[in-house]
């Protein structure tokens, strides 16, 4: 422990614990943290605390078995999950599923994108200490979560997405419902902009707090709204279009500061853009099948595959291995949240204890999503 | 008059109460005492209804702007949920860490709530002598300031008592945060003991007599006092924006992390009664006490301290309605604030004042 003297005083260090049971660490997280006095000296971040196997269990699974298991990582992006398993064991076999399961399948995951920013904004201003806004972020989240009930069955977890198509077609009245969402939400977000992100002592706690610059992202490999925060329009989803997002239009809003605001501001923005999405897929939604032909039995040819999708944290990667069998010979799982969370210590070196709890926040990461 | 209906109660009462003591023989001398002991009994009950009344209002204005219910089940609208609650935590398990300072982490909370109870004794609640107040102090103003820094000293004794490494970080920005703010809180004071030329509660009161245009939020040179009480006392109650001695979500629960049961039940109830405090002295510094509106008027038949606790819980909803609204302020920027932001303004009120005062606007002048 090394000491400090300031005005004659000795001062020393003070290493304590941030989690694994802690309000502000969305799940089990755990940091040690060196403080002086209010001051972070340094930050270890210590992982594991969920760890779940699953990526493990893909070897013991054959391939259509394992996509219920997509869901339980990061919680919050279920169908980008199932999206980025199916298109990669597809990609493994060589299917090309039907226009319209492109389009629903593009349509859940932007609400689902939606919902998981949501969870985010409710859960920033917990942190920053607007307690209210979280339950108008969650009662929004709810209207979205009546739409995946209707279409899948589920709230949180959907086993939805099929290889090379869909469990089940859309319901009768699905456009109408979310058509309702649509004219229903902007107003609401425009609501929750007046009343956390305009806020002058939000923006106080925001501004210039948890720098990242892009040379430090890029080098670590922080994706996702972090990314876009410093200025880099990468978006997986117009750089390499998959699904059916070469079908519409829409931007990637990027900030340059590179700050807690620019990365919160690039998510507000994000749902916007999303609703724009649906908006667009809704009207160009086409009629026909949703199954492709896929053999009973799944025997991809051995070889190796990896797909990668923009998760609302970044970019999530699927790495398959077959070695001609049934089941995956070795998969592996690119966790946004686990390579954003990398940056941290070099985000709060040197910031006072608050901006420690407000940089994590913005980073959002999912915890189970950390390590598998 | 209704403020008469209940002087004269209380007298016969008093009278019936002291016939009786004659009666059965006992002393002058134990009178005056048994009298002292039902006045400080009446102030403790009434802090402790006050205190449930605030913190079922809270439940109820949060939900309100959480577009949610609140407490509805225990009772009507959920009335008894609060009462419950404090039974409940009468009866949970008392957990003193192994490497905690006893003593001390046990003399924090109930220091804490013994001196924000205390502050009670000086309020006027109503006109009158038996109604007034238990004691009337001369410097009934300086006193309260006083018995709130005090309340300080508990939080500190009960963080640092706790040995917890959050205890003590909670326990350290409260010192800060209070001792700075204090500075701007009796700044705002100053300008009111200016004006009315007294100390004491009951005179300041007295000095806003007359009519609505009388009290000190309507006369324009109290104007920068009045803002200044008004974010000084947010930050005196510990209050998001100023939450930062209990940052849920940074500090886990700052100074009272460790606390448990009742001990933390006297935390919880002493933030508030601390809460009823600041916003019965703002009634009586700014919104003229107890004094009806309209005086001479109807409303006169509401009493005296029906009036005083209305306009004190119209305070209280404010202060909840900012809560439950804004997001805290980092610690550093706390700081910049109170220093760099009412210190200055205090001094300002002040002048202001002073040059009212001296022009003949204002009453008692010093």
């Amino acid at each position: 422990m090394s000491e400090t003297t300031v005005a004659g005083l000795t001062t020393e260090e003070m290493i304590v614990n941030v989690g694994p049971q802690h309000p502000s660490t969305h799940g089990v997280l755990r940091f040690v943290v060196t403080l002086d006095g209010e001051r972070v000296n340094e930050c270890v971040s210590h992982i594991g605390y969920l760890h779940s196997s699953l990526e493990k269990i893909a070897e013991t699974l054959r391939y259509e078995q394992y996509i219920t298991n997509t869901d339980r990582f990061d919680y919050l992006n279920g169908l980008g999950n199932e999206l980025c398993y199916v298109q990669a064991v597809e990609k493994l076999l060589g299917i090309e599923p039907p226009l319209r399961t492109r389009f629903i399948r593009t349509v859940m995951a932007e609400l689902k994108r939606i919902s998981s920013h949501l969870v985010y904004l409710g859960c920033y201003g917990n942190d920053i200490g607007a307690v209210t806004i979280f339950l108008h972020a969650f009662r929004e989240r709810e209207l979205l979560m009546d739409i995946f009930e209707a279409v899948t069955g589920g709230r949180l977890l959907y086993n939805y997405l099929r290889i090379g198509g869909l469990r089940n077609d859309l319901p009768t009245g699905f456009g109408d419902q979310v058509h309702r969402f649509l004219d229903h939400f902007p107003r609401r977000l425009t609501e929750m902009t007046d009343l956390l992100t305009e806020n002058r002592i939000f923006i106080g706690r925001t501004r210039g707090v948890g720098m990242l610059t892009a040379e430090q992202a890029l080098s670590y490999g922080v994706t996702g709204p972090s990314l876009r925060g410093c200025g880099v329009p990468y978006d997986l989803r117009k750089l390499r279009p998959y699904a059916a997002y070469d079908q519409v239009e829409f931007d990637i809003p990027t900030f340059p500061e590179g700050d807690c605001l620019s990365r919160h501001l690039v998510r507000m923005e994000e749902m916007r853009q999303s609703l724009r999405i649906v908006r667009q897929l809704l009207d160009k939604m086409p009629d026909g099948e949703i199954q492709a032909e896929v053999p009973r039995r799944l025997r991809p040819e051995a070889g190796e595959v990896y797909e990668r999708v923009e998760s609302p944290r970044g970019e999530l990667g699927c790495y398959l291995v077959s070695d001609g069998s049934d089941k995956p010979y070795r998969m592996h799982w690119r966790g946004p949240s686990f390579y954003n969370l990398q940056v941290l210590p070099e985000m709060v070196r040197g910031g006072l204890v608050a901006d420690f709890i407000a940089t994590l926040g913005s980073l959002d990461p999912v915890a189970p999503d950390i390590d598998r | 008059m209704a403020n008469t209906v209940v002087k004269t109660i209380l007298d016969v009462i008093r009278v019936w109460a002291e016939n009786l003591a004659r009666h059965w023989g006992i002393p002058p001398v134990f009178v005056s005492i048994l009298a002292w002991i039902a006045a400080f009994v009446f102030v403790i009950v009434l802090v402790l209804l006050m205190v449930l009344l605030a913190v079922y209002l809270e439940r109820k204005v949060s939900g309100y702007i959480q577009s949610r219910l609140g407490p509805m089940r225990v009772g009507p609208i959920g009335l008894f949920q609060t009462p419950m609650d404090a039974l409940k935590i009468l009866t949970k398990e008392d957990i003193v860490p192994r490497d905690a300072d006893k003593i001390m982490h046990t003399i924090g909370p109930v220091f804490f709530f013994v001196v924000a109870v205390a502050g009670y004794v000086v309020i006027p609640w109503d006109r009158g002598a038996i109604a007034a107040r238990v004691v009337d102090l001369n410097i009934g103003v300086l006193l309260v300031m006083a018995l709130s820094s005090l309340g300080l000293l508990g939080i500190m004794v009960g963080g640092w008592g706790s040995n917890n490494k959050w205890s003590l970080l909670g326990a350290m920005r409260a010192v800060a945060q209070m001792i700075s703010y204090e500075v701007a809180l009796l700044l705002a004071i100053v300008c009111v003991v200016m004006q009315a030329g007294s100390l004491s509660l009951a005179a300041i009161t007295a000095d806003q007599g007359g009519s609505l245009l009388q009290w000190n939020i309507l006369r324009w040179w109290m104007w920068p006092a009045l803002l200044l009480y008004v974010i000084a006392s947010a930050a005196e109650s510990k209050r998001i924006p100023f939450d930062i001695p209990e940052a849920e979500s940074e500090l886990v629960s700052g100074y009272h992390t460790e606390y448990s049961g009742m001990k933390f039940g006297f935390f919880f109830l002493g933030e508030y009664a601390h809460l009823f405090v600041i916003a019965l002295i703002g009634t009586i510094l700014f919104l003229g006490g107890w004094q009806s509106p309209l005086p001479g008027s109807i409303a006169d038949f509401v009493p005296g301290f029906i009036w005083l606790m209305a306009k004190a819980l119209a305070i209280i909803i404010i202060t909840m309605w900012v809560r439950w609204t804004l997001p805290r302020l980092r610690v550093d920027q706390l700081m910049q604030f109170a220093w760099k932001g009412l210190v200055p303004l205090g001094f300002v009120a002040i002048l202001v004042t002073g040059l009212a005062v001296a022009l003949g606007l204002g009453g008692g002048g010093i």
